[in-house]
């Protein structure tokens, strides 16, 4: 299966091989599909042999950070002295990726299941899944396979039997992008707003309710699923030469492509067949740029993302970074100036005020784009915005105010004939901002 | 904040019960904020003065804290809005495909005018909003409780037909 496309002959479906499949949805589906032996499997194994066959499969985090999963749960204490808490990041709000919004309404009950999972190895008993507010297919789908899931006593005081307990509930968001950041997160679950804690303390040691929590991504829990199934070395046999990045990924392309979706590969895939040949460019097109990472990651030209290789290593050797994996496709009609405006806007919009640099710089960030693009620019207003953008870089509780600043400061490195166009007069004023 | 008018307590009978569920879900009371507040919108469309006041009395919060949450979360709403709430996705990888024609075609379509603004049937209000986590389905629409994918100015007339 697969959904919107029929799978693409070099892809390696493994999260999503069950796209566009109805029947994986529903409890009978998904265990006639070998669901919950991986649990089942995982309970019977100690935690910390479950970590370790996490560990062991080099899976990394698959929400931004590329943090090794393993090495995450092993931070959390071997001695339990009060209760620990899994969230689970379903608050996929980074644009250009739309991943777990997929794996959720296609596959629910890998969802769960991965929770259970990794509830197990954290020696957790209460997980939350923290879904975006605007997710309202998921949450539907979630909220049923979790009926199901206690139904059939996969959850609950007695998980499979087992006498271990694993609760999990939904939480809704209510629109706030930074609720993706796992500390923002764990307010929004305490019922706080959603502003980022300063770390350390790090959720292992403190995290919601004050107690040792981990927080993982949809992505990075339907992965551990396939690797209890079928075991760490299989995972880390699915990579292209780089040992350091394992397993597959999905990579959400989207933009100035012919077919938008969601195409998982190999870690270590090439950027270019990723666009070129499975995705495509729409006819007569040439392609201008690229964000490998979602909106948050350096923007890179047609040499850099024809070189780059799609793992972590591979977009830092281009000057980018992996992060969430959406693929934000630019071809030769695309207004950079105008587009990374809007980037801008998204930050301005989403920040949550709590950092000077990050209220005031991203605000400042868009009113000196609009002011470019109404053809009332000067020179000067380029040497500010990337003199604005350092002092947005590094300096804030969480890094909201960074990934304003990346696009921006890439976007004029490689694109600064675009802006000059504006700010001489040589291209007209957007027509929306004359 | 006196209630004013006569406001109709939302925490009774049924979702009195659904509230009561939702609180033994977390360690604390506060925890079910965000939900109690979702229960709210879903009963009267918006969130008042007067609903937190009283979503504050229930949960043992200040009518102010909960203020300070409610203006956080952009999902809810702080005055009325129209029957059908219609939000445009118009971030990057949706405005590279063309997602301000379909605001336009909304504003156009529903009688609004202008993006925040309730038309004089009171039956739309119409906003753009930052990324809906669909990108691969440009544009996608949420109306109400519908999330809408691959949304062109050209379909939206027939959509709206479907929101009376």
């Amino acid at each position: 299966m697969g959904y919107p496309h029929k799978p693409h002959p070099k892809e390696t479906p493994v999260l999503s091989q069950y796209f566009g499949d109805p029947e994986a949805r529903t409890y009978a589906g998904w265990v006639k599909r070998g669901g919950y032996e991986a649990l089942k499997k995982a309970l019977g194994m100690t935690p910390a042999q479950v970590v370790d066959v996490v560990k062991e499969s080099g899976l990394r985090g698959r929400g931004g950070a590329g943090f090794p999963t393993g090495m995450k749960w092993s931070f959390m204490p071997k001695e339990k002295t009060k209760p620990h808490y899994l969230c689970c990041n379903a608050d996929e709000s980074e644009p250009g990726t739309f991943k777990d919004r997929e794996i959720m309404r296609w596959t629910p009950h890998a969802v769960l299941e991965g929770c259970a999972i990794a509830m197990h190895a954290i020696q957790a008993e209460v997980g939350y899944i923290y879904i975006r507010g605007e997710f309202t297919e998921p949450l539907r789908v979630m909220q049923a396979a979790l009926d199901e899931a206690y139904q059939e006593g996969m959850l609950g005081p007695n998980a499979c039997g087992t006498g271990r307990r694993l609760d999990m509930h939904l939480h809704r968001g209510a629109g706030a992008y930074i609720c993706g950041e796992e500390t923002a997160l764990m307010n929004s679950i305490e019922g706080k707003r959603g502003n980022p804690r300063i770390r350390p303390p790090f959720p292992a040691q403190v995290g919601v309710f004050g107690k040792p929590t981990t927080v993982n991504n949809v992505e990075t829990i339907v992965a551990a699923v396939q690797v209890l199934n079928r075991g760490a070395a299989w995972y880390k046999g699915l990579s292209l030469g780089n040992p350091k990045s394992t397993g597959t990924k999905l990579f959400s392309v989207c933009g100035h492509v012919a077919r938008p979706g969601n195409y998982e590969v190999t870690m270590g895939f090439p950027l270019k067949d990723v666009i070129y040949d499975m995705a495509g460019l729409r006819p007569g097109r040439t392609l201008k740029a690229v964000q490998p990472g979602g909106s948050s990651v350096p923007i890179i030209n047609r040499e850099e993302a024809e070189a780059a290789l799609l793992d972590y290593e591979g977009c830092v050797a281009q000057n980018t970074m992996l992060g969430s994996g959406g693929l934000i496709v630019y071809d030769d009609t695309a207004d950079m100036v105008y587009q990374i405006m809007r980037l801008a806007r998204f930050y301005a919009h989403e920040s949550c005020a709590q950092c000077t640099q990050c209220r005031e710089g991203t605000g400042w960030t868009v009113r000196i784009l609009e002011r470019i693009l109404a053809g009332k620019g000067e020179m000067k207003d380029l040497d500010l915005l990337l003199d604005l953008s350092e002092q947005m870089t590094g300096k804030t509780i969480c890094v909201l105010s960074d990934s304003c600043a990346a696009p921006v400061v890439s976007g004029i490195k490689r694109f600064r004939n675009e802006f000059e166009a504006y700010i001489t007069g040589a291209r007209q004023p957007a027509p929306t901002l004359a | 904040m006196k209630a004013t008018g006569t406001y109709q307590p939302v925490f009774t009978g049924a979702r009195r019960q659904r509230l009561d569920e939702t609180v033994a879900r977390y360690p604390t009371r506060t925890a079910a904020l965000l939900p109690a507040l979702w229960l709210v919108q879903e009963a009267n469309g918006w969130i008042s003065d007067q609903a937190m006041t009283e979503v504050a009395e229930v949960l043992g919060l200040t009518p102010a804290y909960v203020k300070g949450v409610v203006t956080f979360y952009t999902m809810y709403h702080q005055h009325p809005v129209g029957r059908h709430f219609v939000q445009v996705c118009t971030t990057t990888p949706c405005n590279l495909c063309g997602a301000e024609g379909v605001v336009e075609a909304f504003l156009k379509h529903t009688g609004c005018g202008e993006l925040g603004a309730t038309s004089a049937d009171g039956r739309f209000t119409v906003i753009e909003v930052e990324c809906l986590g669909a990108c691969g389905f440009a544009t996608p629409v949420l109306i109400d409780e519908d999330f809408i994918e691959g949304v062109t100015a050209d379909k939206v007339r027939d959509i709206l037909a479907g929101y009376p």
